[in-house]
């Protein structure tokens, strides 16, 4: 059902009242990705720290940790605004044209 | 047993709420509804219900509180009037949209400016579209029943659409009227405590208010439209059962004396009772009139206003609100549109009455029905009724 009112394909019949969600913590199933316009951030992990800082400055929480400690980045959630890029303190994060 | 006692329309208002056991009160105080909000915190304070009452800072804010009462699950009470619903206007959009069951009060009282203070119901009218069940009271002893009746409409989880009761301003809510109270135990048991088919747990969590992209909203609104509009049904049923319980009855649309009679006069609210009046003097001259009473307004029963119709040839139609610029009285207009294309559907004649608390005596009325003829003969849609012309 939360799926179904996320992917927001379904007929209104199956809608729960107000379109209300009955399954927590699925706001990860809404992939916003494709409201990005523009740039992509691109690590250079020959610069990255793993100091996570990308990861906590993201509005969107479009960075995941990765084995190694370093972070990788999500397509299904980026907008592009490039606030990782700007707070990276090695200046492994570059803007780039997707 | 219950009572009948000489009480203000406000207060029993407020008693009805009282009996009803909400849980919730947030409102703010505007004339010509403050009496209802003062009786309810004093009943809060003197222990006589026990129900959190939110003294908040703007009616914007009373709206907001009362959603989140009603998504906690409490039942929930407002009040307000004019500036004061039309400070709640897109808060109100919300509680219907979010499917949020509360009741509220609107004491009807005139939009400034210039500042009025009195009565007709351009306020009501400007929110008319918001999605919420919308009732009019003609009495007092109207205002205590569809209060409570309302607070079992609201909850009921066929319906789950907040209901706002609207009175009008001093000549019903200062009015001191014979009432009957009912019991505690009679309205307990017409309306036992609220059981919320979803409501804000921490142990069950939900999301309520998600956003709606392009994809879903206009499901979403048709939802809306469909929950509304199968709401009628179950509103007749709870007038039913409140006829049962407290031997009052009460239907979206009362007719008096259109058998036989070529012409009846629209009304809703509390003028509803002065044009009785002036029927019933018609009647007794021999002229053919009778009476059509719109108590449920959305939704708009549309089945039994087109069976009052059809009895008739002549609709006078009594606006107390107008859109400007526009086609005319917001009532007259609909009626209008409900008619077109139906079969032997009657004239319409319209009238704009009453506005900011000019008085509409049994004269103006009978004034308005025999002038009708004239009206529709020339062509005009509508008249301003009783303007000083210069």
């Amino acid at each position: 059902m939360a799926k179904k009112a996320i992917e927001a394909v379904c007929a209104w019949q199956e809608l729960e009242p107000g379109i209300l969600i009955l399954e927590p913590g699925c706001a990860a199933q809404f992939k916003t990705g494709d409201w990005r316009t523009g740039k992509i951030p691109v690590t250079d992990y020959e610069k990255c720290v793993k100091c996570g800082r990308c990861y906590i400055f993201c509005p969107d929480l479009s960075y995941e940790e990765r084995e190694d400690g370093t972070y990788t980045w999500l397509a299904d959630y980026c907008k592009g605004c490039g606030i990782c890029a700007v707070e990276c303190p090695s200046g492994a994060i570059t803007m780039k044209e997707e | 047993m219950a009572q009948r006692v000489g009480l203000e329309s406000s207060l029993a208002c407020s008693e009805a709420v009282r009996l009803a056991d909400a849980d919730v009160i947030a409102a703010y105080p505007i004339t010509p509804q403050t009496h209802i909000v003062e009786h309810l915190s004093e009943l809060v304070a003197d222990g006589h219900l026990d129900a959190e009452f939110v003294p908040v800072e703007s009616e914007h804010s009373a709206m907001s509180a009362c959603i989140g009462s009603a998504a906690a699950g409490a039942r929930t009470f407002t009040a307000t009037s004019s500036q004061g619903l039309a400070l709640m206007s897109e808060v109100l959009y919300i509680a219907s949209g979010m499917r949020m069951p509360m009741v509220m009060a609107v004491a009807n009282r005139a939009l400034s400016a210039p500042i009025s203070i009195w009565n007709d119901h351009s306020d009501v009218m400007s929110v008319r579209d918001c999605g919420w069940i919308q009732l009019f009271c003609e009495n007092g002893q109207e205002v205590m029943d569809l209060t409570i009746a309302a607070f079992k409409i609201t909850e009921d989880p066929r319906v789950m659409l907040p209901v706002m009761v609207n009175m009008d301003g001093f000549t019903l809510t200062h009015v001191i009227e014979p009432i009957f109270i009912p019991t505690p135990e009679e309205v307990k048991a017409y309306l036992p405590p609220f059981k919320p088919r979803f409501r804000l747990d921490p142990f069950k969590p939900m999301t309520f208010g998600a956003v709606g992209v392009p994809e879903v909203y206009t499901e979403h609104r048709l939802q809306l439209q469909d929950a509304i509009l199968a709401s009628q049904p179950v509103i007749e049923e709870h007038l039913a059962g409140f006829a049962k319980a407290f031997g009052r009855t009460y239907q979206p649309i009362e007719t008096h004396g259109l058998d036989g009679a070529e012409t009846a006069i629209v009304t809703m609210g509390s003028i509803g009772e002065t044009a009785l009046t002036a029927v019933e003097e018609m009647q007794a001259a021999g002229e053919k009139v009778g009476q059509i009473r719109i108590r449920l307004w959305r939704p708009f029963p549309f089945d039994r206003f087109l069976e009052a119709a059809s009895k008739v040839k002549t609709l006078v139609i009594i606006d107390r609100a107008l859109s400007f610029g526009g086609a005319g009285g917001p009532v007259a207009t609909e009626l209008r549109a409900i008619l077109t294309n139906k079969p032997g559907a009657p004239k319409t004649a319209s009238f704009i009455a009453g506005l900011g608390g000019r008085d509409v005596t049994r004269e103006d009325f009978k004034e308005m029905i025999r002038s009708a003829p004239e009206q529709l003969a020339s062509g005009r849609s509508f008249d301003f009724y009783g303007a000083m012309e210069g």
